[in-house]
C-alpha cells in the first residue's frame, strides 16, 4: 500500500493543504507564538500552508506593537517574514475585525479579508486543520 | 476598591463580571489582554463608555503599546496610566482584587 505519510516533506513527496487557525491574542498566552512556530514548521516541510486569523487572533497582526516597556519579546515582525517561507495565504475574518474596532489598515501584512461564510468554504477544502 | 482585570473581554467574562459586581465609585484598571476592551469602536468600548461615570477606569499604557494600540483612539472617559500609576492606585485603595 502507498503510505501517504512516508515521503511527506521529501522532494517530490506528498503536499497537503495545512491550515492554521489562530484564535488568541498575542501576549496573554503562549498560543499565538506556538501557532506561528508550528506554521513555520509546516512551511519548512514544503506543505501548502494557509493561516487564518479569527476572534482575538486578529490582534496578532496589529501593526505598531512595541513591547519594550513590558519586557516581552515582540514577535510580530515574524509575520512579515512568512512570505520568505512561501506562506502567502493569510486570511482574516471580517466579522472578527469589526467587533474589535479594527480595519484592514491596522494590520502589518497584506491579508485577504473574508466573511465567515467564505471562510467556512475555505476551511472545508483543507487536508489538515490545526487550531491555536 | 481597586479591581484589576487582565483577560480579553472577547474571550472571557472577567470584565463583564467585574462591571456587573463592582460598586459605584470603584476604580477599575485594565491590564494585559483586558486593554483590548478599550479600543474605540469595539463592542466593549461602548459598554465601558456606558459606565465611565460610575467608575474610574484606567488602562495600562505599556500593555496598550505592546499590543500595537499606543496610538489607537480609546473609549471616552478612560484614562491611561503607567507602572508608577498602577502602584499609586494600589496604594490609594484599601483593597485590590483581580478578575482573571
Amino acid at each position: 500500500m502507498n503510505d501517504p505519510y512516508e515521503e511527506e516533506g521529501a522532494p517530490g513527496g506528498v503536499v497537503k493543504k495545512f491550515m492554521y487557525i489562530n484564535r488568541r491574542a498575542p501576549y496573554g498566552t503562549i498560543y499565538a507564538l506556538e501557532g506561528l512556530e508550528v506554521a513555520l514548521v509546516g512551511a519548512a516541510f514544503e506543505q501548502d500552508v494557509s493561516m487564518v486569523f479569527i476572534d482575538d487572533g486578529v490582534f496578532q497582526l496589529k501593526k505598531e506593537q512595541d513591547t519594550i516597556e513590558t519586557g516581552m519579546k515582540n514577535f510580530s515582525p515574524t509575520y512579515r517574514a512568512l512570505e520568505m517561507y512561501d506562506v502567502e495565504k493569510l486570511y482574516v475574518e471580517k466579522e472578527s475585525l469589526e467587533a474589535r474596532g479594527l480595519s484592514e489598515d491596522d494590520l502589518l501584512v497584506p491579508v485577504q479579508v473574508l466573511e465567515a461564510t467564505a471562510l467556512a468554504e475555505l476551511i472545508d477544502t483543507q487536508d489538515v486543520v490545526l487550531n491555536f | 476598591m481597586l479591581h484589576t482585570v487582565n483577560k480579553s473581554p472577547f474571550e472571557k467574562n472577567s470584565l463583564a463580571s467585574c462591571l456587573r459586581l463592582a460598586k459605584t465609585g470603584s476604580v477599575i484598571l485594565l491590564t494585559e489582554d483586558a486593554v483590548y476592551a478599550a479600543i474605540s469602536g469595539s463592542e466593549f468600548s461602548l459598554k465601558l463608555e456606558d459606565v465611565s461615570t460610575k467608575f474610574s477606569i484606567y488602562v495600562l499604557e505599556p500593555d496598550l503599546k505592546a499590543r500595537g494600540l499606543g496610538n489607537k483612539p480609546l473609549a471616552t472617559g478612560i484614562q491611561k496610566t503607567d507602572y508608577d500609576g498602577f502602584v499609586d492606585l494600589v496604594c490609594e485603595q484599601p483593597v485590590t482584587q483581580t478578575w482573571f
